[in-house]
């Protein structure tokens, strides 16, 4: 017996050992999706030796980088500045369009009591190692427990989304970031333009597919895929990738893959969202504004007229509105100049007919009608802001020689 | 002197100082998690930590030092990444073995043998890879020959380079 042990005893070793391998793989497969509390600490002690050089090396290198860019190489410097400068007035132009745009889709989130995630605290975080294998698509972010990080928390760059974190660790303070193109990642998405629905999957070979989208639904290549929202981890709207390809898949599925908007193979610096609030859109507290009063800013408008007597007759039918009156917005001059001559202080303001009873609304710095018809949620939004009942006010817009009423009866 | 012939008795066994022995497979870590940072391609192609495996399984001439060199450096490798911690583990367990039970019979301190054995044993460990990831872990993996020899080929001459390198710190017993 001896002799059999003292001469396989190499193999019988190897044996061992393996098989203690697959039982410590066997007891991890059979709890995945546990909080790997097991696995948790001896993963530090690896993490724990390889991270300290790992934040040396990035340390230095900055620090490197910075000197020479800072401080030697600033050749083209002075014409970039001045490049960059032109760059900031049009992109003020821009904004000012933009905030435009932004303050009436609040206004129309609000509207529709429309509730959505808001990112409002992220933490920067510098990529510091990877998985080392193109099996384990992660990297390892320089942020950890005492940063604020936490599992599951969504990590982004300026481009696009990157994965989420997997794991955090207090000493060292790191964390491990699950990237999007990690076969066992999974991100809701759905496609800007044709607001189709699916799984963002990465592949064994470190692509990304948009999974579970019907075959019989029309997906062209270049379409921009965002976050759904619908995993609870990434904010809806952030930007994903594009489809650059489309093909028949399993089942019923097409096959959608997808170039990442953030270039996941090389990660520099991330932005790890701490915080996020389920909060309802607030429109700027402009007073009340109607669907109606959107359409009408939109109208063209003719310069305002000076301010009239409040106690001048009415002179013509211009931009009256009866009791009961149905006026479609776009159609009525009241939404465009008159309007604008309605805002004068020392005329009365803000009549409103919403097709059942004429009210007067509070001042609100322009006058427009709502279409009748079924009440929506822009109707019922109106009505707190009905201060009293008075009879229909007539709203006039005098045709002067200068600026004739297109619609004078003159 | 270097010895050629293959018979067991002949061939000469080192040994490694602490230093060595640690450092160099942590080393081999640090640079498999941080290099792919720069250049992505290194982690598809280059597998550090096995070429490490080999080269101390082969030196020390010993299966079960060569077995239990395998298992820690791939089960420290498994913590590196994400997926369940045995995979690499199993693999490298399987190499040591194998390329210290060939240190005894076979003389691989040239260059052409040293491409030769780490050629194949980067095929064994990406096979015995494949089986546990697929077998036991139910893992997606897909088998690719032309990416397999490729990264055999890599690995094998980065191989050589790299063995030449740590013969330095190669001590006789």
């Amino acid at each position: 017996m001896e002799s059999v042990l003292g001469r396989y005893r190499n193999l019988i070793i190897l044996a061992g050992v393996l098989f203690l391998q697959v039982i410590g793989l066997a007891v991890q497969v059979k709890r995945i999706g546990s909080e790997e509390k097991d696995t948790r600490l001896i993963r530090i002690w690896v993490v724990g030796a390889v991270a300290p050089f790992e934040r040396a090396v990035v340390w230095v290198q900055n620090s490197a980088s910075g000197v020479w860019h800072n401080y030697f190489y600033l050749r083209g410097v002075r014409a970039e500045n001045r490049q960059l400068k032109e760059q900031i007035e049009q992109m003020r132009l821009e904004q000012v369009r933009l905030s435009e745009d932004a303050a009436q889709a609040r206004r129309l989130q609000n509207l529709l009591a429309f509730k959505e995630q808001f990112v409002s605290k992220t933490v920067a975080a510098q990529v510091i190692g990877s998985g080392g294998s193109d099996l384990s698509r992660i990297v390892y972010i320089d942020k950890g427990e005492q940063d604020g990080l936490k599992r599951d928390m969504a990590v982004i760059t300026s481009d696009g989304i990157v994965g989420k974190v997997l794991q955090v660790f207090r000493t060292p303070s790191v964390s491990q970031v699950l990237l999007i193109s990690d076969q066992s990642s999974g991100v809701g998405a759905i496609l800007e333009k044709s607001r189709l629905q699916g799984v963002l999957r990465g592949t064994a070979n470190g692509e990304v597919v948009l999974e579970r989208v019907m075959s019989d639904e029309q997906v062209q290549s270049g379409e921009t895929v965002l976050t759904s929202g619908g995993d609870q981890i990434f904010p809806k709207g952030l930007p994903v990738g594009t489809v650059t390809r489309v093909g028949s898949g399993k089942d019923l599925f097409l096959t959608i893959k997808v170039k990442p908007a953030a270039n996941l193979s090389k990660l520099e610096e991330v932005l790890v969202l701490v915080e996020k609030q389920e909060r309802q859109a607030v429109a700027e507290d402009k007073g009340r504004v109607r669907a109606a009063d959107i359409l009408a800013q939109r109208l063209p408008s003719v310069p305002d007229k000076p301010a009239a007597d409040p106690n001048a007759k009415p002179v013509g039918a211009v931009g009256t509105v009866s009791p009961g009156t149905s006026v479609k917005p776009g159609t009525t001059p009241l939404a465009s100049p008159a309007t604008k001559a309605a805002t004068s202080p020392t005329r009365p303001a803000g009549a409103v007919t919403t097709g059942t009873a004429p009210v007067t609304s509070a001042p609100k710095p322009k006058a427009t009608t709502t279409a009748s018809g079924p009440k929506t949620a822009g109707t019922a939004d109106l009505q707190p802001s009905i201060t009293e009942q008075k009879p229909p006010i007539t709203q006039v817009a005098e045709p002067t020689p200068q600026q004739p009423a297109d619609d004078s009866p003159h | 002197m270097p010895i050629t012939y293959t018979s067991g008795e002949q061939v000469e066994v080192y040994r490694f100082s602490i230093p060595v022995t640690i450092g160099v497979p942590v080393l081999a870590l640090f640079l498999q998690a941080f290099v792919p940072l720069r250049f992505p391609r290194f982690a598809v192609y280059v597998d550090l930590p096995l070429l490490v495996t080999i080269f101390f399984a082969i030196s020390r001439r010993s299966p079960i030092a060569g077995l239990f060199t395998g298992a820690v450096i791939g089960l420290a490798q498994d913590m590196i990444g994400h997926n369940p911690i045995g995979i690499y583990g199993i693999a490298k367990t399987v190499v040591g073995y194998m390329a210290s039970s060939l240190g005894v019979r076979l003389d691989v301190e040239n260059a052409g043998a040293r491409l030769l054995v780490t050629l194949a044993f980067y095929l064994v460990h990406s096979a015995v890879y494949f089986t546990v990831a697929r077998g036991l872990v139910n893992m997606t993996q897909q088998w690719s020959w032309g990416h397999g020899i490729l990264a055999a080929l890599v690995n094998g001459i980065l191989g050589v380079f790299l063995y030449f390198l740590l013969d330095r710190f190669k001590q006789r017993t």
